[in-house]
């Protein structure tokens, strides 16, 4: 098996990408979308490492990736205190009926 | 002789302010009777009458003191201003006592001649004295004149506008008369106001919608306005200076217009009141003119000097007139030299002049007033319409006060009159008595008749003053004073003795009801006739009335005065011709409503006599109408008045330029009297005659003459048509330029102002519609687009999460093959 190439990379963090971006736009399950949008993050997280290991690009992009993964964790912390919130008002986390803005 | 002149003066002014005053203090008590008191007091006219009564007091103890004081001196005959002031120098002197030594009748007058070349006696007043200042006048004799001022009211430098008080014989005598006439027309009016003491008083001539008028009685009111009225007069008697007359003048105006619209409601009461009251504007016009020409030339409006700081500032008759009555003409004649009291030989400055035309403006200004007061033609139409006042005020209007002050003013003011203004004062009353007179004969209302035959009394007064004769004028001014008050208030009497019908043709054989009435009225017509009973004399006295004695002295001079200027004969005539319509028309009167078969018996049967309040006054009154000028010109009342005359006017004037009018003197007067006296007696006695042949006797039926000359007799009917010409010279004329005025307004003025309101709403509409339409649509569209695409907006953000996630998706695919597409 010859080692794995820069397209390899895209080819896997596109899946990723793509697979979060369904996970987001089908999932009612505001739970779910976070996974997605984690996904979408990872996806792209690998794209940056990727090119830093076969571009010129060098540790920039790795510390462009360190930097998403802290702003998903703190994404992560505030989409999950808004989705424990919206629980406690609405006794669900179904996105669907997450719409008394428009109204 | 006073021993101080300065003091005489001071308590002349004293006596004559209580007795000018007291009507004021009544009028403002009296003001207030209908608020303090109710309608059925006679309080008011208690006070009034107190108020007069004591100024009558005031008067005569004025008039008593002053000859007193003089010894009398003015009731000399022959006293200085007899001929004998002719001494112009003393060459002339010697010539008058030549002439005087020529008739020894008149021996006297030389005495006056030397007291006037070498003023050693103290026997006569010397010559040119009759304007005398306290302060230049000689110690040894007493000024003619007193002078002073109450109050300076505005100085301008050496101008100044003052209250001054002008006292001489002939303001005491004025006071006298005023005062006596008005007290007793204050107390008759008591009994002819007496239907006005109540709450509720009917007023028969005015209609309303509910039957005729009911108001409350105005009798305080009438005799607040009576005082008022005293005080206005007596305030112009006293007045110093013109400016000051002129203000009381206004005030007589003001008193006259309350009082002849009395009846206010009365419709033809308020018109004459306007008509009479304008009339007198028209003249007042011309007054001020004269003032203004006084005051810019003269520089004073007083009549006698002021010493000011030791320095003699001349009046005005000194300022014009030298000590002998003469003024100084420059050498071109076209203008007049003034004395301003500086002594301009000196060479300090000049002396100032005034323009001959402009003193010739100045004189006929004043007139002009006096024409307007006086009812002299051609302002003459208010006088009868002044009728519609109630009677008393007829009385106090037509005899003491009112018409009175245009005579008194042109006597007054007679030394600044050249002669040219005198010939026209002449030829005025000329044409006034003539006139008024023939218009009296054709009236049947007893009080027009009285009210015509004023008029014409007045135009012989002015008649007088204009051909020189400034004794006769003011003369028959006292005289006429008391019987046409005793005759208007006899009518006064017989109208209210008739429950007011005034009509003569429903009157006659009143005699038999009212004979006091009847035979002081008799007394007054004999007295304006001017009958006397020739030949027979007592006590050294004619036996005649005061009439006679008047109207003789204006015949005389008027006489005189055509003699001496032939051209103008027709002043001669008229006052002869009309003595006889006065005395025709005067006992046509008497004939018609006292005497005869009654005409209607109803009026008849109703009738009945005064009360006394009325008669008394009518009594005393008739007493002075017969013998208030007892002696005529050697009498005393004559001799008094003359007393005041102006210096100068007794030597008379010989014609010269620049007017070329001769004046008689009081010499050639005296020489043409008797001849005078005789005509204008035979004249009267004719008109006497005459009435009682038409009115007395029957023998000729006055309808019958009427019919004969029915164009004649509507001539006179409607008075010369006075009122209709003044109504199209006038009235028309005015209601044209009115009415064109106001088309002018209507189309023209009213029509550009619409034109530009109609052009600005246009405007205003289609800035309007711009506005909205533009303006408007404009913002509103864009609001409305914003609105529709936020609207389409709205649309995409259906609040999906889900959803948006898949637009990201498409749009940035989209963007992605967008970027392919032009990449490649």
């Amino acid at each position: 098996m010859p080692p794995a190439d820069l397209n390899a990379y895209l080819f896997i963090a596109g899946v990723l990408f793509v697979c979060g971006v369904v996970c987001m736009a089908t999932k009612r399950n505001a739970v779910g979308v976070l996974m997605g949008v984690e996904l979408v993050l990872n996806g792209a997280n690998l794209n940056f490492v990727a090119f830093a290991r076969f571009t010129p690009l060098g540790l920039d992009g790795q510390v462009i990736s360190l930097f998403v993964i802290v702003l998903a964790a703190a994404e992560a912390a505030i989409a999950l205190a808004i989705a424990l919130n919206f629980y406690n008002n609405h006794l669900t986390i179904d996105i669907d009926r997450a719409d008394e803005l428009k109204q | 002789m006073p021993s101080d002149a300065t003091q005489l003066g001071q308590t002349l002014s004293t006596l004559l302010t209580i007795a000018w005053l007291l009507p004021l203090a009544g009028f403002a008590i009296e003001i207030f009777g209908g608020f303090w008191g109710t309608r059925q007091s006679k309080a008011a006219a208690y006070i009034a009458v107190a108020c007069i009564g004591t100024a009558f007091l005031c008067s005569v103890g004025a008039l008593l003191y002053w000859g007193d004081q003089t010894d009398w001196a003015a009731l000399q005959p022959h006293h200085g201003s007899g001929h004998g002031e002719a001494g112009q120098a003393e060459g002339d002197a010697r010539a008058a006592a030549e002439h005087a030594a020529a008739h020894p009748s008149h021996a006297g007058e030389e005495v006056d001649v030397a007291d006037h070349a070498q003023p050693v006696s103290g026997a006569g007043i010397p010559a040119g004295a009759w304007e005398h200042n306290l302060a230049n006048a000689p110690e040894h004799a007493a000024p003619k004149s007193f002078s002073g001022t109450f109050y300076v009211l505005a100085g301008f430098g050496s101008l100044r506008v003052a209250i001054d008080w002008y006292i001489d014989s002939l303001t005491l005598v004025m006071f006298t008369m005023v005062t006596l006439v008005a007290s007793l027309i204050h107390l008759f009016a008591i009994g002819y106001m007496s239907d006005e003491l109540t709450d509720d008083h009917e007023d028969h001539q005015v209609q309303t919608a509910h039957g005729h008028l009911h108001r409350p009685g105005r009798f305080s009111r009438f005799f607040a306005f009576l005082s008022l009225f005293s005080f206005s007069m007596l305030g112009l008697v006293l007045a110093g200076n013109v400016f000051m007359v002129f203000v009381f003048w206004e005030l007589v105006g003001v008193c006259s217009y309350f009082l002849i619209g009395f009846y206010v409601e009365r419709k033809s009461a308020s018109n004459a009141a306007n008509k009479a009251f304008i009339m007198n504007r028209v003249g007042d016009f011309g007054f001020l003119i004269g003032l203004m020409i006084l005051w810019t030339y003269f520089g004073t409006f007083q009549f006698a000097n002021r010493v000011e700081d030791g320095v003699v500032m001349p009046g005005l008759f000194d300022m014009l007139r030298d000590g002998d009555g003469n003024m100084h003409l420059s050498d071109s004649g076209a203008t007049v030299l003034l004395d301003d009291g500086s002594d301009a030989a000196a060479g300090i400055h000049e002396a100032p002049t005034i323009p001959y035309f402009l003193l010739v403006a100045a004189g006929l200004g004043i007139f002009a007033g006096c024409v307007g007061k006086s009812a002299q033609f051609p302002l003459q139409t208010w006088l009868p319409d002044a009728m519609e006042g109630p009677t008393p005020v007829s009385a106090l209007v037509h005899s003491a006060t009112m018409v009175a002050a245009g005579v008194y003013l042109t006597g007054r003011f007679y030394p600044m009159f050249t002669p040219e203004v005198l010939l026209t004062i002449a030829y005025i009353g000329c044409i006034t008595l003539f006139l008024a007179a023939t218009i009296a004969v054709v009236a049947t209302d007893i009080k027009r008749v009285l009210a015509y035959s004023t008029i014409s009394q007045l135009g012989y007064m002015m008649l007088g003053l204009g051909v020189g004769g400034w004794g006769a004028g003011l003369f028959h001014l006292i005289t006429h004073a008391f019987f046409k008050s005793l005759m208007f208030l006899a009518s006064g009497s017989v109208i209210y003795g008739c429950h007011h019908v005034q009509e003569m043709p429903r009157m006659g054989g009143l005699w038999r009801k009212m004979p006091i009435t009847a035979f002081t009225m008799l007394v007054g017509v004999i007295a304006i006739a001017g009958l006397a009973i020739p030949g027979i004399s007592i006590f050294g006295e004619k036996i005649a009335f005061s009439g006679y004695h008047s109207k003789d002295a204006i015949v005389a001079t008027a006489m005189t005065f055509a003699d001496l200027n032939r051209t103008h004969f027709l002043l001669f005539y008229a006052p002869l011709i009309g003595a006889g319509i006065t005395s025709f028309y005067m006992f046509r009167l008497w004939f018609l409503t006292f005497a005869g078969k009654p005409r209607d018996q109803h009026v008849y049967d109703h009738a009945h006599e005064s009360p006394r309040v009325m008669t008394v006054p009518l009594i005393v009154l008739s007493m002075f109408a017969a013998f208030v000028a007892v002696g005529g010109e050697e009498g005393k009342l004559f001799l008094l008045l003359t007393n005041s005359e102006p210096a100068g006017v007794a030597n008379g004037l010989v014609a010269s330029s620049p007017s070329n009018l001769a004046l008689p003197s009081h010499e050639a007067v005296h020489a043409r009297h008797a001849l005078a006296g005789t005509f204008a007696l035979v004249v009267a006695a004719l008109g006497a005659l005459v009435a009682c042949v038409f009115y007395g006797l029957r023998l000729v039926n006055p309808a019958e003459v009427q019919r004969q000359f029915a164009s004649l007799h509507t001539f006179l009917i409607e008075k010369w048509w006075f009122d209709e010409l003044y109504d199209m010279m006038f009235v028309r004329p005015v209601h044209v330029v009115a009415k064109w005025c106001s088309a002018c307004d209507k189309y023209v003025f009213d029509g550009i102002l619409h034109g530009l309101a109609k052009g600005t709403v246009l405007v205003a509409h289609w800035d309007r519609m711009f506005d909205e339409q533009i303006v408007d649509g404009l913002v509103n569209w864009v609001g409305r687009v914003t609105y529709g695409t936020g609207s389409l907006l709205r649309l995409l953000q259906t609040g999906r999460l889900r959803q948006y996630v898949m637009f990201i998706v498409v749009g940035v695919v989209g963007i992605w093959v967008i970027v392919q597409i032009f990449a490649s």
